[in-house]
């Protein structure tokens, strides 16, 4: 279980796990919940085009998690953000549904783009996994600041001089990056489930960021991890447990918030 | 004419069905989506669609009608979201997302377990982009029985819906049951999202709700007029659509037809892009005057 093309999938999803934890942390704070599931899934367009044309996938999936980025962003000036992310959405997937038309044989690479290959993780793919990995824990130890700040109270950061729009592409373009190199291992769906559930049960947990973000990470890991070993044991695909794992630990933040909330209301004084 | 619509247009049974079923879901959409777009739950309408489409392989998988499928698993979504605090403008998005990664972790395994039993390669594929061409004329009743209860639902609660849109505060100030119109509506959205999903696919199903919706919104001034200016454009896209789709059938790569998702897709990003422009050019002469008053010597 530990041994050959399996260490190949520990390192993988272990790396994927803590991108996920961090950028869905923001992505949850930020209430990007939308384009976290947009830029993934609709990059698979990008993968489509790339095949068709015999290039790497790789390189289709960055460009179009970056045009999706950049699409999502640029209408939100003028637009509401939830809008400006499906007609986005929308588009790169109607252009995908036209490249995959165009090739015939398509289809079960698009499953796997859809529920990802794991299991199937090679030692060439590890490496740029980590280096586009680090690169975009990177960028956002950079921005943390200005970020954080703008995520949690933007009135208060564009009055110092944080442009929120500018913000929001910056964290845009960092889920694409981080997005582009996912993808391929965990898939589109997984990648979604793996960034909101573990982060939103964090956020129940604790109001205090740095704490937060790190418990995202640890959530995701052990969610990744324990989806992992199940998967290996029952066949069962992984996206399913990380799915209902994910799921289960933002319940258990719920209730773990609303009991403490209880106790709270009851150990205070009674206003007379 | 012939140029327009390839022979055979309108003598085609599917075509017929296509377009008399896409009419009802683009009428729908539209309607039901400028209260989605006004109160801001594009992720919801979005996410119920893919929702909706794994409760149809989960009925395919069991071996159930999947029309009860799609509509079993679009309302249970609803009440899910509801429960865990989608009426709150802040926990919105992550009470969607919570309940959109369940959801795919569960469309995964129907897959993985469909494809155990019946190897069907392409199942993963109508997931996200059905086919109207597949429609049988048996389940049409059903399906317009269903699209026009949604529809009456949302245009009942018209007024209340859009009071507690904009002010929530007010609408329950005035003593109305914010909550519960919050539910209702989002119980309307399942089921009408539901139904396009299965028959149009989960693109077309978000691309018809949002996309006319808030083109109109930009257009009309008044919701009545923006509800009925989002019918008309959802209902040209996807007869464009169809129509484009039919006659792509000899364009290249040839022999297979271009999909009518793209199509209605382009069509309706293209119209909202369109709006753009216009509002693009209305505070610009503005702005040129302010900047030659700035730049002129006082």
């Amino acid at each position: 279980m530990f041994t050959g093309v399996m260490a190949n999938t520990w390192l993988a999803a272990t790396v994927v796990a803590v991108i996920a934890g961090v950028t869905g942390f923001f992505a949850v704070l930020r209430g990007s919940t939308f384009a976290a599931h947009a830029i993934p899934n609709g990059a698979f367009a990008g993968a489509a085009g790339a095949s068709l044309l015999g290039l790497n996938p790789f390189a289709g999936l960055a460009v179009f998690s970056v045009a999706g980025a950049l699409g999502i962003a640029g209408l939100s000036r003028r637009s509401r953000p939830d809008v400006a992310t499906a007609l986005t959405f929308v588009m790169m997937l109607g252009i995908g549904a036209l490249f995959v038309s165009w090739s015939s044989q398509y289809a079960q690479e698009a499953y796997s783009l859809l529920f990802g290959e794991v299991f199937g993780v090679s030692t060439d793919e590890v490496l740029p996994i980590l280096v586009l990995g680090a690169l975009s824990i990177t960028a956002i130890i950079i921005m943390f600041g200005p970020l954080m700040l703008s995520s949690a109270l933007p009135e208060v950061a564009a009055a110092r001089g944080v442009d929120p729009r500018r913000m929001e592409l910056a964290f845009l373009l960092v889920m694409a990056l981080a997005t582009s190199m996912t993808v391929p291992v965990v898939g589109a769906l997984l990648m979604f489930s793996l960034m909101i559930g573990p982060a939103a049960a964090a956020r129940s947990l604790t109001a205090r960021p740095v704490l937060a973000m790190t418990l995202s990470v640890v959530i995701a890991l052990v969610t990744v991890w324990i989806g992992i070993a199940a998967s290996y044991q029952s066949n069962w695909p992984l996206g399913f447990y990380v799915g209902v794992i994910g799921a289960g630990f933002f319940l258990l933040g719920r209730a773990y918030a609303a009991v403490r909330r209880r106790l709270a209301v009851r150990g205070s004084p009674r206003p007379a | 004419m012939h140029y327009v619509f390839e022979p055979g247009f309108f003598a085609s049974g599917p075509v017929h069905v296509a377009l008399a079923v896409g009419t009802v879901i683009a009428i729908t959409s539209a309607v039901v989506g400028v209260f989605t777009v006004t109160r801001g739950q594009s992720f919801a309408g979005h996410s119920l669609a893919d929702i909706a489409t794994t409760g149809g392989s989960g009925a395919f998988l069991i071996g159930v009608n999947q029309f009860w499928g799609y509509l079993a698993f679009g309302a249970g979504a609803a009440a899910f979201m509801e429960m865990i605090g989608i009426q709150r403008r802040r926990g919105r998005d992550v009470a969607t997302g919570v309940v959109l990664g369940a959801a795919l972790g569960l469309a995964a395994l129907f897959l993985y377990l469909g494809t155990q039993y019946s190897s069907t390669t392409g199942a993963s594929f109508t997931i996200l982009f059905g086919s109207i061409f597949v429609l049988t004329s048996s389940t049409v009743p059903a399906l317009i029985a269903s699209a026009l209860l949604a529809l009456a639902t949302v245009v009942a609660l018209a007024r209340v819906l859009l009071l507690t849109s904009l002010s929530p505060d007010i609408a329950a100030a005035r003593g109305v049951p914010v909550r519960a119109v919050g539910a209702a509506f989002l119980m309307a959205l399942a089921v009408s999202v539901a139904l396009s999903a299965m028959i149009i696919g989960a693109v077309l199903s978000t691309a018809l709700l949002i996309g006319p919706a808030a083109t109109a919104l930009r257009l009309a001034k008044s919701p009545v007029k923006a509800a009925i200016t989002a019918a008309v454009l959802g209902v040209l896209a996807i007869w464009l659509g169809i129509v484009l789709a039919y006659d792509s059938f000899y364009w290249p790569p040839a022999g297979r037809g271009w999909p009518v998702s793209f199509f209605v897709v382009t069509l309706i990003v293209g119209g909202y892009l369109v709006t753009y422009l216009r509002r693009d050019r209305r505070p610009a002469p503005q702005e040129n005057i302010d900047t030659e008053q700035a730049c002129s010597p006082a």
